[in-house]
């Protein structure tokens, strides 16, 4: 049976095949795809976004009563990488592949040392924390990516 | 809203050990990495000035002095800085007071391996003294701040055992390093002839090894998009190597037939690390990002480096390589695999660290990794590498001759990579606005 861990973590793997699509389209100067794909990568990252800071985020403080310990952390970095994706859409409308290829790469580490945080630390902290309601939240994580 | 980006949350410090977001300032990891291309330098000018008595054995004074300015001073003096700064990320184990650690390990570090160097060179007793101290008391410290955060850690996964590990086998590393430079201190015999042999197998198989395949493990699938690694690697290849380590060192210490109790373990150590490299490359190749970059570049390097060392080494236990060969391992797997895979590292870890600290004081916006440097720089240093670690080996396998150029392309790479750290510096410098550089990005 998985957890919110592993479901989270599946997430996470499909959020970086989007952006590895872009990066190809990227990488073969197609721009029209670029943009394109981008729009996929950003409403996949958005939606994994707002599955934890609408459902997860709120459940774990209110379980441990930390608001001001890693949830907030996650949550400033998820504020980084909205400003990165906004950059990025920019320089990809404008063809500017020096300042596209530097933005990516740099999302691409944001976003796989943030991954890499969660899924060694809070995905676990959450899996033994949430236990209880380990089912309910996964049918509210469900829920919330089919609306 | 990134200004708490990478400080400790004060109020919510009863939860100890729960500050996954504890990133050391950048100050922490950044000395390190600005000090280690002089130590590459500087045994790049030693290498060209005794060159032939370096080649001559592994045992002279110049070759000993050669090996550790570039195992201390360079692998080393990285390695400490970003296994700080990634301990917080990969096990949830940040560090007690990371500027005080930092500041003793680094200043020990870099003045401890000098005096080593010197009294290698010119066998003082007095400066191998000073390193015995030096060295004993920077990495004492050092791996009681890693061994105490590991013991804190929050996260219990795979990666922390890895660090244990390697910690481990740094400490075992360094306590035969002490005993055998204090021995040649007092011009005294070493107290086992096989600690000889176990020092440089716990510090490169060890240490070196462990670390840098754990951080491989993590890395390698996030930076080029590819398969993790397979399930049975990724979980036994560090208890693996670590096991064999030991078993290795025991037969080792046997009266009798030493060599003959060692050869399966070492055969299998040698195994262990070429399956990891070939397996690593083998990753690479199926990246789902197409883009190569000069990291990609020097990690295949560095693999297909490791991949050779690890034959060669199997070729010489089962005695089918004659010893002169030993200079071409040397090479091998110092310069052409650990060197090329940390300098790989650097060119991701310095400018993402520039960028993230810059977010975390609330500027760079719209700046990227690629703003801080570009990578027609890298590429040139890149070059230069390559061609040392080509005529290093040709140097050791054929004409000597060659060591010169080979020396001078060493010396040039590690100048050309500390001018690019440094442009990374200026740049983060420049945009956090004051002149506090460094030390801008603390609580």
């Amino acid at each position: 049976m998985d957890g919110i861990g592993t479901y989270m973590m599946r997430d996470h793997k499909a959020c970086d095949e989007y952006f590895a699509q872009a990066d190809d389209a990227a990488t073969a100067g197609d721009w029209a795809r670029v943009t394109r794909s981008l729009a996929v990568f950003v409403a996949a990252l958005e939606r994994h976004f707002e599955l934890e800071e609408q459902i997860l985020f709120p459940a774990f403080e209110e379980r441990t009563g930390m608001s001001a310990g890693p949830t907030q952390m996650m949550r400033s970095e998820h504020e980084d990488m909205r400003a990165l994706l906004a950059d990025l859409q920019r320089a990809a409308l404008e063809g500017d592949v020096e300042r596209y290829s530097g933005l990516a790469e740099t999302l691409l580490l944001m976003s796989q040392q943030h991954n890499l945080k969660e899924e060694q630390i809070l995905y676990p902290m959450m899996d033994r924390t949430l236990a209880a309601e380990e089912q309910a939240l996964l049918a509210r994580l469900e829920a919330w990516e089919a609306a | 809203m990134g200004g708490g980006l990478i400080r400790a949350p004060a109020m919510a410090m009863p939860q100890s050990g729960l500050q996954i977001e504890q990133a050391p300032p950048f100050s922490v990891p950044l000395r390190f990495f600005l000090t280690a291309p002089a130590f590459a330098l500087l045994a790049a000018m030693l290498l060209a000035w005794r060159a032939p008595e370096v080649l001559a054995s592994r045992w002279t004074p110049a070759a000993l002095a050669v090996v550790h300015l570039l195992v201390l001073g360079f692998m080393t003096m990285v390695m400490v800085g970003a296994m700080m700064q990634v301990l917080p990320v990969l096990a949830g184990a940040p560090l007690a007071k990371p500027r005080l650690v930092a500041g003793i390990t680094h200043v020990a570090l870099a003045s401890g391996t000098l005096a080593l160097a010197g009294g290698f060179l010119w066998s003082q007793p007095a400066l191998l003294g000073a390193a015995v101290t030096l060295l004993g008391a920077g990495f004492a410290v050092f791996l009681g701040a890693v061994f105490h955060g590991l013991a804190r850690a929050m996260g219990k996964g795979a990666a922390a055992g890895e660090m244990w590990l390697a910690a481990i086998a740094l400490a075992v590393a360094v306590l035969l390093g002490l005993a055998l430079a204090a021995a040649r201190g007092r011009g005294m015999a070493v107290p086992v002839i096989a600690w000889r042999e176990l020092h440089p197998a716990w510090a490169l198989l060890g240490w070196t090894g462990l670390l840098v395949a754990g951080v491989s493990r993590q890395v390698v699938p996030m930076f080029q998009i590819t398969p993790p690694y397979p399930r049975l690697l990724a979980r036994f290849f560090a208890v693996a190597v670590f096991a064999l380590l030991a078993l290795w060192s025991a037969a080792k210490m046997l009266p009798l037939a030493a060599d003959r109790a060692a050869l399966v373990p070492g055969v299998m150590l040698a195994a262990a690390y070429a399956l990891f490299a070939l397996v690593t490359l083998e990753l690479q190749r199926r990246r789902r990002r197409r883009a190569s970059d000069v990291t990609l570049r020097f990690w295949r390097l560095g693999m297909a480096s490791l991949a050779a060392a690890a034959l060669l080494w199997a070729a010489r236990l089962f005695g089918v390589a004659p010893e002169g060969f030993d200079a071409a391992l040397g090479a091998l797997a110092v310069v052409g695999a650990a060197m090329s895979l940390i300098n790989g590292m650097l060119y991701k870890i310095a400018p993402f660290l520039a960028w993230f600290h810059l977010q975390a004081g609330g500027g760079g916006r719209g700046m990227h990794m690629k703003t801080f440097l570009a990578e027609a720089r890298q590429k040139r240093q890149y070059a230069l590498h390559v061609a040392a670690v080509l005529l290093l080996l040709g140097a050791t396998l054929g004409p000597a001759v060659l060591i010169f150029p080979a020396a001078a392309c060493l010396g040039l790479s590690a100048l050309l990579l500390q001018s690019n750290l440094a442009a990374i510096v200026r740049v983060y410098r420049r945009a956090s606005g004051h002149d506090a550089g460094a030390r801008s990005a603390a609580p």
